[in-house]
């Protein structure tokens, strides 16, 4: 079906070969949403049979970069294409490599979440780890979402909720190192967990540039870097 | 868009145009700035030719034709009755889509219009002569072969020798009517870079049907649709984000 961005050129196959970009884009993004998903429960609940899923995913992701590369690489070769088309094939480039990142952060947080499942587990399970995972989970949702429908409010809520994902993420740095002071034996599975917020941190950064990238797509307005947005 | 006066080359206001009643131009304002290559865009039969050949009044030429509104260029409208039309050409020089060179020799071509002003002094034609055929990018390609008839030449060649004879009467504004589109991707490369030398001394104004052609080579481009002037932005903007929905369709392939 021809999408309100792609469709509706003289050349249906020129609109077929953008449309094709974007699902392409959009597969991968999903893909990395189960990814980021299997990472985090795995974290909490240190299941290794997850951790190995989001490793396999891993590559399939990875082709899909190489593929969304080469079809945008092919379309500014042989398309030329201009304004809205132009801005389409630009944000794919870049998001796709934001997303590309999501999925090794996503792979980190396994690697950390196999680690973390050979010391004892606290009482409350990390939950607070949990829930900063889950808080990027719906940042990361709602950047693809907003890219997907062409959402531009939807993309600056995310943007503007990546705020809230830095309180977060400093809160659990703080109880850690109160951990790590008030006993040594904690300083290796502290570490970890720094290191998986660190991680999940970066996401929330991620799905904002995202975001962004729509922002320039839908209103050609470049609002990187600016502090008061306003589209 | 509005520019300093100084920085004007053309300014049109409320140019209407008839061939024999039926509009092609529709309330065209517009100021062309000085030193700058301006592209006009726009489907086939939207008036950009017309519009072109305005600024030189060759639409006199068709009996038809009915032209209202101002085009002043150097502080004259160069429609009142008190304008002389070959003064008129030889400040606003035209270059075609076919190259039309005369069946003479390389010189002479570019020599003509010098000898039509009646300019005899050899020595002086013939500074002329390899100044302009240096600043088309044409001297190296026939300085060992000027006395040749010019019809020899490959028609990437006539073009630019065509593009030599617009200038060596020295005007202030060069008129391209599609200068590229009958040239093969190295002699139009070859156009595109004589048009980005040539503006340091002329105000540019292309029509091309090839739009990557007008962002690479342009500075500002109108895009115009029926007879109306429907955007005209700097060229940096409006290939990648057109304030019209009408510009956005036409240069991103889409029907309207």
């Amino acid at each position: 079906m021809d999408d309100f961005r792609t469709g509706k050129h003289i050349s249906q196959q020129y609109s077929d070969e953008l449309n094709e970009i974007k699902n392409h884009l959009l597969t991968m993004g999903g893909l990395v949403e189960q990814q980021l998903e299997k990472a985090s429960i795995a974290l909490v609940e240190g299941d290794t049979k997850l951790i190995n899923e989001v490793y396999k995913e891993g590559s399939q992701v990875n082709a899909l970069e190489k593929l969304i590369d080469e079809e945008s690489a092919q379309c500014l070769a042989r398309r030329q294409p201009a304004a809205g088309d132009l801005r389409l094939i630009v944000t794919v480039i870049k998001a796709v490599s934001d997303i590309e990142r999501v999925g090794d952060q996503a792979e980190r947080l396994a690697r950390f979440a196999s680690q973390l499942a050979e010391h004892p587990r606290p009482k409350n399970n990390y939950h607070e780890v949990y829930q900063l995972a889950q808080h990027v989970q719906k940042m990361f949702h709602d950047a693809l979402d907003a890219y997907a429908r062409g959402d531009e409010e939807l993309a600056l809520n995310v943007i503007a909720d990546d705020v809230n994902v830095d309180y977060e993420y400093e809160a659990i740095m703080r109880q850690h190192i109160t951990y790590m002071m008030e006993d040594p034996r904690s300083i290796n599975s502290s570490l970890d967990v720094l290191w998986a917020i660190r991680a999940l941190e970066r996401i929330g950064d991620h799905a904002c540039n995202i975001c962004e990238y729509l922002v320039y797509l839908v209103k050609g307005q470049d609002i990187r870097h600016s502090k008061n947005i306003s589209v | 868009m509005n520019f300093n006066k100084e920085d004007v080359a053309i300014s049109i206001t409320d140019l209407n145009l008839k061939y024999e009643g039926k509009m092609a131009l529709q309330n065209i304002s517009l100021q062309i700035p000085k030193n700058k290559v301006t592209a006009f865009i726009g489907p086939s039969g939207c008036g950009k030719s017309t519009l072109l050949r305005c600024f030189n009044r060759m639409n006199d030429l068709i009996s038809y034709c009915n032209v209202q509104g101002k085009i002043i260029i150097d502080d004259q409208d160069i429609y009142s009755k008190s304008v002389n039309v070959a003064d008129l050409r030889r400040k606003v020089g035209m270059v075609f889509q076919q190259p039309n060179p005369f069946p003479k020799s390389i010189y002479e071509n570019v020599a003509y219009g010098l000898r039509l002003q009646g300019l005899k002094n050899r020595l002086l034609l013939d500074e002329v002569v390899e100044k302009s055929l240096r600043n088309a990018a044409l001297w190296d390609e026939v300085k060992d072969r000027l006395h040749e008839n010019a019809l020899g030449l490959s028609g990437g060649q006539q073009q630019r020798l065509v593009i030599a004879r617009a200038i060596a009467i020295e005007p202030e504004i060069l008129l391209l009517d599609e200068p590229a589109s009958a040239l093969d991707p190295t002699a139009t490369l070859k156009i595109e870079e004589l048009i980005y030398e040539l503006k340091q001394s002329y105000t540019i104004i292309i029509v091309t049907h090839n739009m990557q052609q007008a962002g690479r080579v342009s500075d500002y481009t109108a895009f115009m649709n029926m007879g109306t002037m429907v955007e005209f932005s700097n060229t940096r903007s409006l290939f990648t984000n057109p304030r019209e929905k009408q510009t956005e369709d036409y240069i991103t392939g889409r029907y309207g």
